[in-house]
């Protein structure tokens, strides 16, 4: 598959080879009907038609094939003007040496056939070389564009463009422009060449090294457009009559000619007249560089150690100091981390004496926050090698955390423009050391965080999905965690059709630690549930079990009730916990099942089992179980207020008659309207057990 | 949240806890009960200002309940609202810790233990 732009470069070749060919074919038809005063029947604007079609075909050409290198840099389009430059002239010198080796044999020299041959492969080589070279010109201008740039440059390039369909109407019409006309023309050009020679910014991004180079490159150059134009203007003095097509009045290539001469004579002198400030402009581009260097750092991760390495290389640089290092307290007491350059350990030792001893410090900035003298510089240090020294602390929120030691062996060695420099590097590599820590925080936050969401999902799983339980009641139950992980806990346990056990418990603590707690809990109440145990022994031997498992600070309260359908008794035993709120269908009101109680693991020993009581309730068709952890009750309102026991109560007495989900929905919308939020600010657990009537 | 004042009123120390003892704050009063219980065998707890109590704030006292009795020392909590009371009541800690309206009372009760 060949490319558009291939195809391009192929299709433009071809014409311009082609119309070149032409050009020069019905030039040698004209020549020789002229030498021998023949009519050639032909028109006499031929060869200015093919050579302003090889002409627009060749710009095509370099355009398409220098369009690409827009990314190229400078100095390579550079070197191809030079070498196509290059090219051309030798294939010019090449012609020149087979036209003077006929020439001083033979008269053939002077046949007008040879000469229009010779001239039109030099127009052919020069056209090239001149619009290759303008179109690299062109990028030298928009090296940066303006918009008012693109438009006069446009207008420009179309006006040269257009002295092609000029002169061949022209020709056409066989009317020949008056010299005077000519050169008003041509004065023209030479003014708009000048104007945009005064693009010449890219020359401020040259280093030293390459402002040398390009002074040759374009000097040479310069030359190739010399010879070029001399050719012409030599031709023209000897035998102007035997030329068919005359370059030196073709308003085309005196254009191009005049603009490329100019720019490279004005950018020679330019990159000439910068050539003594260039070290200047390098160095203050390597200060940008460094400075970038020090702020990309955070970015590619890397490490402290990088960070002050490079702060290390900049500065050392950026001021030309003799010798340097970095100190870093990287706490935890470990050894302070320590970059040199060109310094051993003994002098690194010594010279820290003599800053802390010295007087002769001259603070030179400080913190304009706490005021602390930061910035120190010692100007002259007497029976040591060096001879100045400049201190920097590497400072993070106050705080130092390294610093920057630059020394120099004259005294007085800095000025004031380098300590600013300095300093902004040093700010610059306390900020990237900062982000990297921060990053790191992050990072161990995510990872909490993730942890956490893994305790989450295993307390979810703690709460029954299923509440399976005895077709004898309905139950329906709520259960949400102000955090990440809660500590209220509820289950469920079918014995039989007869019987089923309920437990609501809530662990002290929040967090992870109580969401472990919680599943001792949830342990111990499956293993113990199957022992067909009373409610009593049931929580004796879970507070045993957990005596040896809770936190010293930590205690669980939990009400266990054992329904029996047989007996119609809810046994229970409140270690604890919340009351229980039983409302039978025929009473006024629900009332709270305080009784006797004890958290699980206040106590543990053998007293325990004196704190606890073995309750029971009567139920009949139609009652009403409310079971619950203090973050209902507890909840409060935007004034501080309890929801409290009593409002607890009411609503479950107005909404007594609805089904158990009814009721939960009910009381848990009256808590959250009640507490002005959508999220809980403790955990909250409800469930709600009635028993069926028959019907 | 919490400010804890202590005396030194005759051969009883006073712990003074106001405000609202919760997961947070708990740990200042077991500090100070902890530090308090290492030299002092009659302790007073006033919570006259004491508005609330979370579960960790109870876990607190509940913590010092067995190293209390081994110790020999005597701690008795006075002025609570019917609120905290309530609370200590519900996880049953009433039965283990003294609990009385006044001042004087504390005192009486501690000596007489």
């Amino acid at each position: 598959m060949m490319s558009k732009r291939i195809f391009h470069l192929r299709f433009f070749f071809t014409t311009a080879l082609v119309s070149w060919m032409a050009m020069m074919v019905f030039t040698q038809l004209m020549a020789f009907a002229n030498a021998n005063q023949m009519e050639h029947g032909l028109k006499e604007y031929l060869p200015e038609l093919f050579y302003a079609l090889f002409f627009l075909s060749i710009y095509s050409f370099y355009k398409v094939q220098l369009g690409r290198s827009r990314d190229a840099n400078l100095q390579e389009l550079l070197w191809k003007v030079f070498v196509s430059g290059l090219i051309a002239t030798i294939a010019s010198l090449i012609l020149k040496f087979i036209e003077d080796l006929f020439l001083s044999h033979s008269r053939i020299g002077e046949n007008p056939l040879l000469t229009n041959l010779i001239y039109n492969i030099n127009i052919g080589l020069l056209s090239a070389f001149f619009v290759s070279t303008f179109i690299v010109w062109e990028k030298f201008i928009f090296y940066q564009k303006t918009k008012k740039l693109i438009l006069g440059w446009r207008i420009y390039v179309y006006t040269l463009l257009a002295t092609l369909l000029i002169s061949l109407i022209f020709s056409i019409v066989n009317f020949v422009l008056s010299q005077m006309f000519l050169f008003i023309i041509l004065a023209l050009f030479l003014l708009a060449s000048f104007y945009f020679s005064a693009n010449l910014k890219w020359v401020a991004y040259l280093n030293y090294k390459q402002k040398w180079k390009s002074i040759l490159l374009f000097l040479l150059i310069l030359i190739y457009i010399g010879y070029f134009f001399n050719y012409l203007w030599g031709v023209q003095m000897q035998q102007p009559e035997a030329l068919v097509f005359n370059g030196m009045w073709n308003l085309t290539i005196m254009g191009f000619f005049i603009f490329i001469f100019i720019y490279t004579f004005i950018s020679i002198l330019v990159i000439l007249f910068n050539l003594p400030t260039s070290s200047v402009f390098e160095k203050k581009l390597e200060e940008i560089i460094s400075f970038q260097r020090l702020s990309q750092s955070r970015n590619a991760g890397k490490n402290e150690r990088e960070v002050y390495q490079i702060l290390l290389e900049s500065s050392v640089s950026a001021v030309l100091a003799d010798a340097a290092w970095v100190e870093s307290k990287s706490g935890n007491n470990q050894d302070p981390l320590i970059i040199k350059y060109k310094i051993g350990n003994d002098e690194v030792k010594l010279i820290t004496e003599i800053i802390s001893k010295s007087k002769e410090k001259q603070i030179v900035n400080s913190d304009p926050i706490t005021n602390l003298k930061t910035d120190r510089y010692i100007t002259s240090i007497k029976n040591n090698r060096f001879k100045s020294v400049l201190i920097f602390p590497v400072y993070i929120q106050h705080e130092i955390i390294g610093s920057l030691i630059l020394l120099k062996e004259i005294s007085d060695g800095f000025n004031e423009e380098m300590i600013t420099v300095i300093r902004t590097f040093v700010n610059q590599a306390a900020i990237s050391i900062e982000n990297f820590k921060l990053i790191e925080t992050i990072l161990e936050n995510e990872r909490y965080i993730k942890e956490l969401n893994i305790a989450k999902n295993v307390q979810r799983s703690l709460l029954p999905s299923t509440m399976d339980h005895s077709s004898f009641f309905d139950i329906s139950a709520y259960s949400k965690s102000a955090d990440e992980v809660g500590g209220d806990y509820y289950d469920i346990y079918k014995v039989d059709d007869n019987r089923t056990v309920v437990i609501i418990g809530d662990v002290s603590g929040k967090g992870t630690s109580a969401a472990f707690h919680m599943s001792q809990l949830k342990g111990i109440f499956h293993s113990l549930v199957q022992l067909d145990l009373s409610s009593h022994e049931f929580m004796v031997y879970a507070n045993n079990a957990l005596a040896k498992g809770l936190d010293k600070n930590s205690f669980i309260t939990a009400s266990i009730y054992i329904i029996d359908k047989n007996s119609r008794t809810i046994e229970f035993c409140r270690a604890g916990h919340c009351p229980t709120l039983f409302f039978p269908k025929n009473a006024e009101k629900p009332e709270y099942y305080f009784g006797k109680g004890l958290g699980l693991g206040i106590l543990r020993n053998n007293e325990f089992q004196e704190y606890v009581n073995n309750d029971k309730i009567q139920f009949k068709d139609g009652d009403l179980l409310v079971l619950f952890t203090d973050g209902i009750t507890e909840a409060r309102n935007r004034l501080g207020e309890e929801f409290g026991y009593d409002r607890l109560k009411e609503l479950v007495f107005k909404n007594a008659i609805k089904n158990p989900e009814e009721i939960k929905n009910d009381i848990i919308n009256a808590l959250y309207e009640y507490c002005g939020t959508k999220s809980p600010h403790d955990d909250y657990t409800v469930i709600i057990i009635k028993f069926k009537e028959k019907i | 949240m919490i400010t804890i004042q202590t005396e030194q009123e005759e051969e009883f120390y006073i712990i003074k806890v106001e405000g609202e003892v919760d997961a947070s704050s708990s740990i200042y009063l077991d500090n100070k009960i902890g530090e308090v219980i290492k030299s002092h065998k009659k302790i007073l707890v006033d919570c006259e200002d004491l508005k609330y109590i979370s579960s960790a704030g109870l876990g607190v006292f509940m913590s010092y309940i067995h190293e209390m009795e081994e110790g020999e020392i005597k701690m008795v909590l006075f002025g609570l609202s019917d609120k905290v009371r309530n609370v200590f009541q519900i996880l049953g800690l009433d039965q283990l810790i003294k609990m009385v309206e006044s001042k004087e009372d504390a005192k009486k009760l501690v000596n007489a233990i």
